[in-house]
């Protein structure tokens, strides 16, 4: 029995719980002597201030979209898949090789290129973890955590021995070919006679972005494996029972999962640093738990959980660069968000279903 | 290879492998009581960072490790509430706590003492010192007898090297982590609280039956999991290192995971694991040794990740299975 409508479940548990972060955030803003409301009015200032901020948040916002969209269809199916940093990483690799290995006339050619070379990467980082869980019943949680770590020896080997180019001592790629440059939404905006920020990384990897929102949505909503998949999430024993193969589900959607995660590589290596470097996924992978827990798993909640999470990044950003503040503060609103909004849930949900039930008792109540 | 150098690899082995023990057996009874803990990393760090800073400031040791402990028992205890009390996702709450951990001793570290998120450098008695066992040669022989301690244990005997370099001359938080591991075992497999312990991460509802209480249970593993955890990262800054550094921990609560994993769960078997990744840590320190050892050049990037892929392989169970406690990561709902 529902004991709450859903509005209450979508919307106040979430809001409650990340104005309950919010607090203890302002808290430890007061605690190391700086003005929380200040910081607050800095922070929105910043990312959403100036069609400049607009680009960095919607950059951000990018990368946690797709880690969110992973983290999201793996968990449709019960997988905990908190190896999006890794796939991520392998990711990059992917759409790295991809730019260096012709010399691309034009972007619209190497997009395409790029986002399946990304995708390949990171499902294939996805597959043996996906693949142990399936058949020898190994943890995911465990073997996804063991590929980030393996991926990102993997990448630094590639950086440091293969991929720099020679008299570099930068662990990083060569610069792409200018042929994969994407248009950046001051490209983009410029067509329609909309100005924006010319500076800001943000580019037509937010619209791919968009786009994988739908296409999620429609694979989980609207198609036969998105149904079985569910079914499998929700029980397995019932999903056995249907005739849905367990193995098809879990390895189906890892590398659908890992595949997301890798095609973020086209916003952050390709859209932007143009070339690859260390440690480019930077967290997002783990963002993007944060960003499906309080999306609902659902695509237009993940939307709208990213664009909060790259306000916060942005918005952390400018505090370290207009007040003593360390970007360090963002790692602990991050936190903070991931313990209310999804370990603490029920700190936040026992009391408000409490509210309701007593409301409606008395309802009753007042109705006999 | 040489004997000394080998026992400097082995040394530095000791060593390395004391914070992942110590985690790896806290790790050890927090998943044998049921409850998925991947927040080890989150509460080294926050004890390493509190350990130090207090150590600077009040100038001892032994307060900074009651700090840092406290430190741990406080995340633990978050822990514990996400888990226990709110039945939570164990899993979600470790990944928060680690974010928190690693935002918050930078936060703390650079309004506490403007160094760029450190602490500064201890120094005398706000560090653990080695410990000189009997008989073995130490810093205070080389000083009375006025010569370098390297050129007297050049001088000395296999076993007399054996014993000084290896076995003597560690901080006393080494020799407690070693002498955790039989009492874990003897915790666990010897007495009623570990017999409940054991029972409460296989089968809670039968534990709750016989009348005893599974969340009280399940927070007394939460406990002794901050001690631990609280002792491995005052060891990572007071006695490993001389402070505290942004990140200091560097995955180590991950590896210890992947030891627990290694280990199947076991004490003794935590240990050699335990042993075992600090000697591959130690041998990536040693690029000199690896070259010798190895007929290949052996990549230093495969020589970090070998604890991971060593794990992965256990639990595919290809080398004997990996079977986890059964109540591993639910919570346990009372029966109404």
């Amino acid at each position: 029995m529902d004991v709450m409508p859903k509005w209450a479940d979508v919307v106040l548990v979430p809001v409650v719980s990340l104005l309950l972060a919010m607090v203890i955030s302002a808290l430890v803003i007061l605690g190391i002597g700086e003005d929380p409301w200040a910081a607050l009015k800095l922070m929105v200032q910043g990312s959403f201030g100036s069609t400049y901020g607009w680009g960095y948040t919607l950059f951000y916002a990018t990368n946690f979209i797709f880690t969110g969209l992973a983290f999201a269809v793996a968990s449709h199916a019960s997988m905990f898949n908190i190896g999006a940093e890794g796939q991520a990483t392998l990711g990059g690799l992917g759409v790295a090789l991809v730019c260096l290995a012709l010399p691309w006339p034009h972007w619209a050619l190497a997009l395409p290129a790029a986002m399946v070379g990304g995708a390949l990467f990171g499902a294939a980082w996805a597959f043996l973890p996906a693949w142990l869980a399936a058949k020898r019943g190994s943890h995911i949680v465990i073997t996804t955590i063991m590929f980030n770590f393996i991926g990102a020896a993997v990448l630094n080997y590639m950086l440091v021995n293969v991929m720099r180019p020679a008299g570099s001592m930068d662990p990083a790629s060569a610069k792409f070919p200018d042929g994969t440059n994407l248009p950046s939404l001051h490209d983009i905006l410029a067509v329609v006679g909309i100005p924006f920020s010319k500076s800001a990384p943000a580019n037509l990897a937010f619209i791919i972005a968009l786009i994988a929102c739908v296409v999620v949505w429609l694979l989980i909503w609207r198609t036969r494996f998105g149904f079985e998949l569910r079914a499998y999430g929700k029980s397995e024993s019932a999903a056995v029972y249907a005739g849905i193969s367990p193995t098809k589900i879990i390895v189906v959607a890892m590398l659908i999962s890992g595949g997301l995660a890798g095609m973020m590589a086209v916003n952050n290596v390709m859209g932007e640093a143009e070339r690859l470097v260390l440690n480019s996924v930077e967290g997002a992978g783990f963002i993007g738990i944060a960003v499906a827990l309080m999306g609902r798993n659902h695509p237009l909640g993940i939307l709208l959980a990213a664009i909060l999470f790259g306000f916060l990044y942005q918005g952390g950003a400018e505090l370290a660069l207009w007040m003593s503040i360390p970007r360090e503060l963002i790692v602990v609103i991050q936190g903070l968000v991931i313990l209310f909004t999804g370990a603490l849930d029920n700190m936040v949900r026992m009391p408000i279903e409490k509210i309701f039930l007593a409301i409606r008792r008395s309802k009753q109540a007042a109705g006999e | 290879m040489d004997f000394s150098t080998l026992i400097q690899v082995l040394d530095s082995t000791l060593r390395l492998a004391t914070p992942l023990l110590l985690a790896c057996l806290a790790g050890l009874f927090s998943e044998r009581s049921g409850i998925f803990d991947i927040g080890l990393e989150a509460k080294m760090l926050i004890s390493a960072f509190f350990s130090a800073a207090v150590a600077y400031t009040s100038g001892s040791v032994w307060l900074g490790l009651l700090a840092g402990v406290a430190a741990s028992m406080v995340f633990a205890f978050i822990h514990g509430l996400a888990s226990i009390t709110f039945r939570g996702n164990q899993l979600i709450s470790g990944v928060a706590l680690n974010f928190l951990a690693s935002g918050m001793t930078v936060l703390i570290a650079q309004s506490w003492f403007q160094q760029g998120g450190r602490t500064p450098s201890l120094i005398g008695g706000a560090r653990f010192e080695g410990v000189e066992l009997p008989f073995a040669i130490g810093p205070s022989d080389a000083a009375a007898a006025g010569r370098p301690l390297n050129e007297m244990l050049s001088e000395a005997g296999p076993l007399q090297l054996f014993y000084s370099e290896l076995i003597s001359g560690h901080s006393i938080l080494v020799y407690i982590a070693l002498a955790a591991v039989p009492a874990t075992w003897w915790i666990l497999f010897r007495t009623r609280f570990g017999l409940r312990l054991r029972a409460v991460g296989e089968n809670p509802a039968a534990v709750d039956t016989a009348g005893i209480s599974v969340v009280g249970l399940r927070y007394a593993a939460i406990g002794i999991v901050g001690i631990l955890c609280g002792l491995a990262g005052a060891y990572l800054a007071t006695g490993l290192q001389a402070g505290f550094v942004k990140d200091m921990t560097a995955g180590r609560g991950y590896i210890a995971l992947a030891a627990l994993i290694f280990a199947k769960w076991r004490p003794w078997h935590a240990l050699g694991a335990c042993l075992l990744f600090g000697l591959l840590q130690a041998l990536a320190l040693r690029t000199d040794v690896v070259e010798t050892l190895f007929p290949f050049k052996m990549p230093v990037q495969l020589l970090d990740s070998l604890p991971y892929i060593l794990t992965v392989v256990i639990l595919a169970g290809f080398v004997g299975k990996a079977i986890p406690p059964r109540a591993g990561g639910q919570p346990y709902v009372k029966e109404r």
